[in-house]
């Protein structure tokens, strides 16, 4: 057991960014809107978490930034998007370009800054249980909070009103629309969530998972939370699921290097992308799941005729 | 009947229950309504009637709340109201059910009624309650089954329970027949006599003129964006209510029926076909002739396997035996479409932007179409002759009057009427042999959908064989010769339009041939 417990440990720290921004987007797109500037939102988030951090010296008010930033970064991809209608892929891709290119600035004079880590919130008792107790009980806020995310969405999304609206938005925003609701306003709260999301992941990534901040630290982990909601088609539990696996299977190939298994690194992190190919051709054989699942106006503009 | 009904307090505005004053919206440079006036009393059924185009659409959004007026004033219960939004019409108890239905495919019976509720319902009473409502009505619905899995029929009554469940006072409905079968929609008007007799009305929005003769106590009829004439519907006949409609005489079908001669043109035998996926219907061993000079008409509900069966004698869907269709005694099964443009046939699909037109190209881009390979001599050496395909547009436009603001104009850019007159033109032009049209009217204005059945009727009469897909009956008995009625992928035998009436093809569209073949009931025509 003592082996396995930091591969575990490691597992939870390399899916939990996944996890979080996943969440976020899944919400975006239930609601219709297809936002591909994961990445750069993410980015956002951890350059200015880690920049307010180390200038202020609080972790709460660097998370707060970066949550912050990131809901920035989303408003404005809501503004061009559901405002001025335009092109939800151009504009999600062309945000990410942005993102990446403002936090190389932003960041420039914390690059090899030591910065400090998250605190872990170690559960009285819980934490001293045995095996367990220190991998599910003295993780830091965030991981916690991913976790409560996915059930709190998978609540409100499938037991509430609002998660009926939001979902309703998704599927036919005209009908939504004719039955007198306001298909922005939804579609902006969820970008909005969106973002807020993505900046908790990106505080993950520079406050906790490598407390610094080093240029284009993402590498990619926006893309593979993109990859992840549809692997999920579009479920918060399956999310969680997929999360993990996709964490666990990028953590795997550096423990396999320490235990002198050599398995080519490109393979190892080529492998969550062929999984999403792998179960996009599963899930697309079967219709009726698709059509279930997938929110039918994913990706199409709304302009009320009013 | 419908002049006993509220015949006190005629001038007294407090008696109707909603009043519309000089209703006026701007589109940009149109008027799509001029000072409308519309009054409706409790507890009838009033009739909304004009042409595509006419403004009845946006009469009744600015009713609902999804569209505001420019000016003009609404008066709810003798009160000026405000009607700024969908959920401020359904507040004051005004309920509305689509033509193009707002459901949601993804979500049960249940949420799709919860939505439209104000807030506070819990799920499961909301399913008890919802079993209940439509039972007591006629209505009958699984309150957990998914939209997607159910047929038109099925949905429009979601549609209508939703109304009731808010206690409307009044209802709109728009075109509620056009996607139901006739002993469905017998049903509809039992419930909406029942609705009528709560104190409930209804604004009723139909093409079907007879079914508003039937049913309807008054009927407002606009044109061009006013109201041009009031009047109780029974006591006019269907010609004077569509001349209202038109705003002169509408060209009256001429068909001279004859008995088909020449030789088969079309011949379908035995045609069996797989469904190609969930929610696609199998064709099951069809077999149809089409002699030259005949036209063969195909009634049925929608998705009953009319849009594969066209599929197939279109060649979009190639079929594995050659035999099993054939134009001009040719075995096509395995062809291509242009290969059975070139031996003479033509096709109209259903859908006109996407699929009988592409939306963004012009018409002379469209004219090229589906006439690049059929001896036109649009094309030499690879290359386009813009100026013949320029004269063939200026031909079809001339002589199947098709109107567009302005030349040059986008296929997307036509009204519905009017691209359908183009591309019917653009095949009829062609002078084919044989003719398989999908829906040749659905959605078009009456004066358009008279001139297209005209021509499909002189098509046939010229010696041509035509098959023409239609949901509507009233259509099929003006311009078919024979009748065959398609449900869930299988054929009827075509019978002479003489000696087959209305309630057989309706039995016959529900499936129940088998047991109701003798028995035509008291209705046959």
């Amino acid at each position: 057991m003592t082996w396995l417990e930091p591969i575990l440990l490691t597992i939870v720290t390399a899916s939990t960014p996944l996890l979080l921004a996943a969440l976020g987007e899944l919400i975006c797109e239930r609601a219709g809107v297809l936002n591909l500037g994961v990445e750069g939102m993410m980015i956002i988030g951890a350059v200015c978490g880690f920049a307010v951090a180390h200038t202020t010296g609080s972790m709460s008010l660097g998370v707060i930034a970066a949550v912050v930033c990131s809901m920035i970064m989303s408003l404005l991809f809501g503004f061009l998007t559901l405002h001025l209608l335009c092109n939800q892929v151009a504009t999600g891709l062309a945000l990410t370009i942005l993102g990446l290119g403002l936090s190389g600035l932003i960041g420039e004079s914390f690059i090899g800054e030591p910065g400090h880590k998250l605190p872990q919130l170690e559960l009285p008792f819980l934490s001293e249980l045995p095996y367990v107790g220190r991998l599910l009980f003295a993780q830091d806020a965030l991981v916690y909070i991913s976790i409560l995310g996915v059930i709190l969405v998978s609540f409100v999304l499938f037991r509430t009103r609002l998660g009926l609206i939001i979902r309703a938005t998704g599927d036919n925003h005209r009908s939504a629309h004719a039955l007198g609701y306001s298909v922005r306003k939804v579609r902006y709260g969820a970008v909005l969530f969106g973002g807020a999301c993505s900046g908790l992941a990106g505080a993950y990534l520079s406050l906790a998972y490598t407390p610094q901040w080093t240029e284009g630290m993402t590498a990619g982990r926006g893309w593979i939370a993109l990859a992840l909601v549809v692997f999920a088609s579009w479920r918060p539990l399956r999310l969680l699921l997929g999360a993990y696996l996709f964490g666990a299977v990028s953590v795997l190939q550096f423990h396999a290097q320490a235990y002198g298994i050599a398995l080519p690194s490109q393979l190892m992190s080529s492998l969550p992308y062929i999984v999403t190919i792998f179960v996009l051709v599963i899930i697309s054989g079967n219709k009726q799941l698709t059509k279930i699942n997938t929110p039918a106006c994913l990706g199409k503009p709304f302009r009320p005729d009013r | 009947m419908p002049d006993e009904l509220q015949t006190s307090g005629e001038d007294d505005h407090a008696d109707y229950l909603i009043e519309a004053r000089n209703i006026s919206k701007q589109f940009g440079s149109t008027l799509a309504n001029n000072c409308v006036n519309i009054a409706i009393k409790p507890g009838e059924i009033h009739a909304l009637l004009g042409e595509n185009g006419a403004g009845k659409s946006t009469l009744v959004k600015i009713l609902y709340g999804a569209l505001k007026a420019s000016s003009g004033t609404l008066f709810w219960k003798g009160k000026p109201a405000e009607v700024s939004s969908p959920s401020a019409a359904r507040k004051l108890g005004i309920g509305m059910v689509f033509q193009h239905f707002s459901l949601f495919d993804s979500l049960s019976v249940t949420e799709n009624i919860a939505l439209a509720l104000p807030k506070g319902f819990k799920k499961k009473q909301l399913a008890e309650q919802i079993a209940r409502v439509s039972h007591s009505y006629g209505l009958p619905l699984d309150p957990h089954a998914l939209v997607a899995d159910l047929p038109v029929g099925v949905r429009q009554r979601i549609e209508i329970v939703r109304c009731l469940l808010q206690n409307p006072d009044l209802i709109i409905m728009d075109e509620p027949t056009s996607v139901l079968t006739p002993q469905e929609a017998e049903q509809l008007f039992v419930t909406l006599k029942r609705l009528t007799d709560e104190g409930c009305s209804i604004l009723y929005i139909s093409h079907r003129l007879e079914e508003v003769q039937l049913i309807c106590h008054n009927a407002t009829i606009m044109r061009h964006g006013k109201v041009v004439h009031s009047c109780d519907p029974s006591k006019e006949t269907a010609a004077s209510l569509a001349q209202m409609m038109v705003g002169g005489e509408v060209h009256s079908i001429t068909s001279h029926r004859q008995t088909a001669t020449s030789k088969t043109l079309l011949e379908i035998d035995a045609l069996s076909l797989e469904g190609s996926g969930p929610f696609s219907v199998s064709l099951k061993n069809i077999s149809l002739q089409v002699q030259g000079g005949e036209v063969v008409a195909i009634a049925g509900i929608a998705g009953n396997g009319q849009g594969e069966l066209f599929d197939v004698l279109s060649g979009e869907t190639r079929l594995k035996d050659s035999y099993a269709i054939k134009y001009l005694g040719v075995p096509c099964g395995r062809r291509r479409v242009n290969a059975r443009r070139r031996l003479g046939a033509a096709f109209v699909p259903e859908e006109r932007l996407g699929h009988g037109a592409v939306p963004d190209m012009s018409l002379t881009e469209n004219v090229l179409l589906t006439r690049h390979r059929s001896g036109d001599a649009l094309v030499s050496a690879g290359m386009v002759n813009k100026s013949l395909c320029h004269a063939l547009e200026a031909r079809i436009i001339d002589e199947y009057d098709v109107r567009m603001a302005h030349p040059g104009s986008e296929a997307g850019a036509l009204s519905g009427g009017n691209l359908q007159k183009f591309i019917v033109g653009r095949e009829l032009d062609r002078r084919p042999r044989v003719m398989v049209i999908n829906q040749p009217t659905w959605g078009v204005d009456a004066g358009a959908a008279a001139l297209i059945r005209q021509s499909i009727i002189d098509l046939a009469r010229s010696g041509a064989a035509v098959v023409v897909i239609s949901q509507d009956l009233d259509e099929i008995y003006e311009v078919a010769d024979r009748i065959s009625v398609i449900s869930r992928g299988q054929l009827s035998k075509a019978e002479p339009v003489a000696t087959i009436s209305r309630e057989k093809i309706g039995l016959l569209m529900a499936g129940m041939a088998e047991n109701q073949q003798d028995n035509e009931g008291p209705y046959a025509a």
